[in-house]
Formats: structure tokens, sequence, C-alpha cells
């Protein structure tokens, strides 16, 4: 048994045993789960993809005469100033304004929130403009000016959902290509595609939530963040394997940073074909060994992780439920998996090669000392389920 | 035959010479075997010519030369296909979509995505997949 005070200690101290969720498994089949607990002080897991609910708090600063931004974009695309005067939030997933979207089927959606956000964080220099309706204390109605993110006050990265636990594996049953955001999935189960980082994934490594929660210190882009809530949708009460594995979406994150510290490889806008825009994120947990139960965790491995294939040619736009088959990760990073006698190829929209290059870039930060661990404030729920939008006639 | 050799060619046309058979003399007066990748060849306008040609070094070094005398920019080391190292991130979305498997997961342990451009047959396909825009085309 270890407490959060004494892996701290060892931190500071440059004496912490730190491996990867990508490495912890063979290191505790060589040295039993005793001797590993003991030895080994935290774990880091990781995980690199895109992830549509993200978005930032933006403040500018007030312009002389002042504004109240009534209504404002950032290189054309809209952000919302439905907050005080010169605070704005700009999501992900929000298109630039004059974007076709599909109305010319499939639309290329090439620059849009994500993009913003990248750029941001690159340091670029941004295009402002705002309207007004002019107050007496805010007269400006209107303003039109270029800004890099030095120039912000606060550029707080704000995602209310990121890292799912586990995710769908999309499959297209239909006679046409048709365009997620898992991607260009072609007719007749031509190619599959998931999202996951699988046994590097943060959520996967902690099933039950037992270290990661609200206020634990998270690495968000290379900038020292925290999880500030559970996340939208989160649903803890899921189906699990019997190692505690969920076999389907269950839990996820609501994350924070400072977009001044975060490095510009982690933070991509992404361009789905026929989709839309949103932004790829690079996410690092480290998971404190307290104990053997918490190494334990840890150690899953892709093959004990099951992820459900959903046709996205009918069943997932129509919200019926209906599971097509189980895989597991090994399966899916084989590049091929068979589904009922045919073999299909494999494709990702996670790049577990970044989450791995992240898992030790934060393995590296707690060997020098310069990441501490937080215990989480409060505990992510285990028992709540996902509830549906029902479409109900105006009650009488 | 005695030896052969592939050689990647980009024929750029300032303005498309449509009129004039040069395929045909190629395989006809220089004994190449030819496989294209892809064309534009509209009047008036600029075009371009991606084949790979197969024949001896000498009847290739001439039949280059035979189409020089034509207003066009032959390109003997040119990538058609281009992959932005920076922008891609590995995710593997491609590797479905690429025929030929010239975009593949090179190394199972890192899933590192690599690009051999040797084994590229410029359908495209990445460059309308790839959600970085991490893949281009030179036409």
């Amino acid at each position: 048994m270890k407490t959060y005070e004494e892996i701290n200690d060892r931190i500071e101290s440059g004496k912490a045993v730190v491996l990867t969720a990508d490495e912890i498994m063979d290191y505790v089949d060589e040295k039993g789960l005793e001797a590993a607990a003991k030895e080994v002080d935290v774990v880091t897991t990781a995980t690199f993809g895109p992830m549509c609910s993200s978005g930032c708090v933006l403040n500018f600063g007030h312009s002389k005469p002042k504004i109240r931004m009534s209504e404002a974009w950032i290189e054309d695309v809209l952000v919302y100033s439905g907050v005080a005067a010169v605070d704005v939030f700009l999501g992900a997933t929000q298109l630039r304004h004059g974007d076709p979207a599909n109305m010319y089927h499939p639309g290329e959606f090439r620059y849009g929130g994500g993009h913003v956000i990248e750029d941001l964080v690159a340091g670029k220099t941004l295009q402002l403009f705002a309207l007004s309706y002019g107050t007496d204390c805010y007269p400006k109605r209107e303003i039109r000016t270029y800004f890099t993110i030095n120039d912000l006050n606060q550029a707080i990265m704000t995602n209310p959902r990121n890292c799912y636990q586990n995710y769908n594996v999309a499959i297209n049953n239909s006679d046409k290509t048709i365009h997620t955001y898992m991607g260009t999935l072609e007719p007749n189960r031509k190619n599959i595609n998931y999202c996951s980082a699988g046994q590097l994934s943060p959520l996967l490594n902690d099933p039950l939530y037992e270290t990661i929660g609200v206020g634990t210190k998270v690495w968000l882009a290379g900038a020292h963040g925290h999880v500030y809530s559970e996340g939208t949708q989160h649903a803890g009460a899921c189906e699990r394997t019997a190692g505690g594995v969920p076999i389907g979406g269950a839990g996820t994150l609501a994350l924070t940073a400072d977009m001044k510290c975060m490095l510009p490889e982690f933070v991509r806008g992404v361009s789905l074909r026929g989709y839309g825009v949103s932004l790829a994120l690079g996410v690092g947990i480290p998971i404190p060994i307290l104990n053997e139960q918490v190494l334990k965790w840890t150690c899953v491995r892709d093959r004990d992780i099951k992820a459900p294939v959903i046709d996205y040619g009918y069943e997932y736009p129509q919200n019926t439920g209906k599971v097509v088959a189980q895989v597991n990760y090994e399966q899916l990073r084989s590049g091929e998996v068979e589904i009922e006698g045919e073999k299909i190829p494999v494709g990702s929209m996670s790049s577990y090669y970044k989450a791995l290059k992240i898992a030790n870039l934060l393995a590296d930060e707690i060997r020098r000392g310069d990441f501490q661990l937080s215990k989480p404030l409060a505990y992510l729920p285990k028992d709540n389920a996902m509830k549906p939008l029902v479409a109900r006639e105006k009650p009488a | 035959m005695s030896d052969t050799i592939k050689k990647k060619l980009m024929l750029d046309f300032p303005r498309c010479e449509c009129e004039k058979p040069i395929l045909y003399h190629l395989v006809k007066d220089y004994d190449l075997i030819v496989n294209v990748f892809r064309a534009k060849v509209t009047p008036e306008e600029r075009g371009y010519l991606v084949l790979d040609v197969t024949g001896t070094p000498q009847n290739i070094d001439r039949a280059i030369e035979y189409v020089k005398t034509f207003d066009v920019i032959v390109n003997t080391t040119g990538k058609g296909v281009t992959r932005d190292e920076d922008r891609c991130t590995h995710c593997g979305h491609c590797v479905t979509h690429c025929p030929t498997g010239a975009l593949r997961i090179g190394d199972r342990a890192t899933r590192e995505v690599t690009y051999n451009e040797a084994e590229c047959i410029e359908c495209l396909a990445c460059v309308r997949v790839c959600p970085y825009g991490a893949c281009a085309s030179a036409f």
C-alpha cells in the first residue's frame, strides 16, 4: 500500500519508478504482482484521437472604447458570445461561415473550430470580427482585429467530453459508401474502423474509476490540466467483462488546461469528409500504483478489451442499439478481423503511435520530478446509465 | 529482352498536345511497356500524364528526349502524391483505403504508418480520406 503523498515524495526526489501502460504487463508477468506493486509508483496511460466535445474559453481584454460582443467570429468561425463582454467559447465542430457543409455531398470541411484551436496553439495570427448592439457602458458596435494567443488574457481549453473509456467499432452493411465521424466506410463491409488506444487508454486502465476522478491532474496536449467533472454522456453503469472492463462506451472525462502551455503536435484540426470538422487531442493520465488491485487493472491487454461492432449504415443512425459482433483490440490491431465468416481490413481513427509517444513523454516528466500526481476531490459515478432523448408531444 | 528497368514519368503539359499520340510512339518506336496512373488531357488547358515505363535504359532515355520535343516538362523524380510527415498523426485511417499497401502500418509495435512512394499508383484515396490533410496531390 502506498499513499499519494509517498508517491509524490518519490517523484520529487527523482526516484519514482514509472512505466507506461504498454510496458507494465510484461513487467508484472516477470516480477509478479506483489513485488511489482511495491516497486512501481506510477503507470502512464495516454490516447490521441478526434474528440468532438472540445472547445475553449477565450478572453480578449477590452478595446478602446469598449465593446460587449454579441456576435463574434475568429477566422470566420462563429464563437459563442452569450457570456460576459469579451469572453467567448469556441467549439471544435463549428463550421466556418459560408462552408457549404454537405450541400455538395460529401463535403470537404477544410477549416472549422478545431483548426482555429490548432492555429491558436501554433501561435498563428488570427482575425477577430465582432459585432454589438451597443450600450451606454459598451458603446463600440463593431471591431475587426488580428491577434495571437499571447495577446489573450486567458485561453483555457474546456472540453465537456474526452477520453471515452471504450468505443464502437464501425462497419457499413449498406450498399453505399458512407461518410461518418468514424471515417469513410465502404459499402458491404469492405472496411471497419475503430477509435481507442485500447490497452494504453486512460479509463481502460482504471475501469472502476479508483484513481481517475474529479481533480485528477492530467497531461492535456503537453499542458498540465485537470479533470473538472465527469464527461458528458458518462455512463458508469454498463455491461463489463469479468475483469471489470466495459464492453461499450461507459466512462468519459471533462478536461481543462491552459492552452498557452500546449504543444502544437498534440492539438490538430480534423476534417472528416462528408461529416464535418473536429479536434484531435493528445491526453496522458498517470495512474498512482496505490496497491496491487490498482496495478492489476493497468495490466489489461488489448485481447482482454472487447468493443461492439455497429453498423453505421442503418443501425447507428436509427439508434436501434443492434450490435453486429464483439471484437477485441488485439484482433483489430492485427489489421484484419473476421465478422460472420468474412475477413475485413481494419482502419483506425485513434493514433496508437502518438498515444505511445505521450505515455513516454509523461513518464519522462514524472521521472524528472516535473509532474506531481493529485488525489481525486470526488469520484466519478459508477451507477448512472445514459438516457435517450424522447420526442414527446407538448404536455397538456 | 535485355536488361529492362521501370521508371516513373510525370509529364506536365503547359498546353495539351492532344492531337499527338504520344503513348503510341512510346510503345511502337521505343519498345516501352506503359502503365498510366492518371492523366488529364483537355484541349487548350494545362494537362498531365503520370505513367510507369518499362524498357531498356537506352530506350527510356531516347523516349524522354522524344517527349521533350513537345512543349512538355518531364519530371522523372517527381512525387505525384506526397505525405506531410508533420501533419500525419499515424492514426491509420488511410491504410484500408490504400489499394496497394503503399501506406501501411510499418511497425507493429509503434503503429507507425509508413509511406512507400514506389508502390503508390496515385488513386488519391488517401488525399480524400485523411482527416488531417496530410496527403496531397501534385496535380
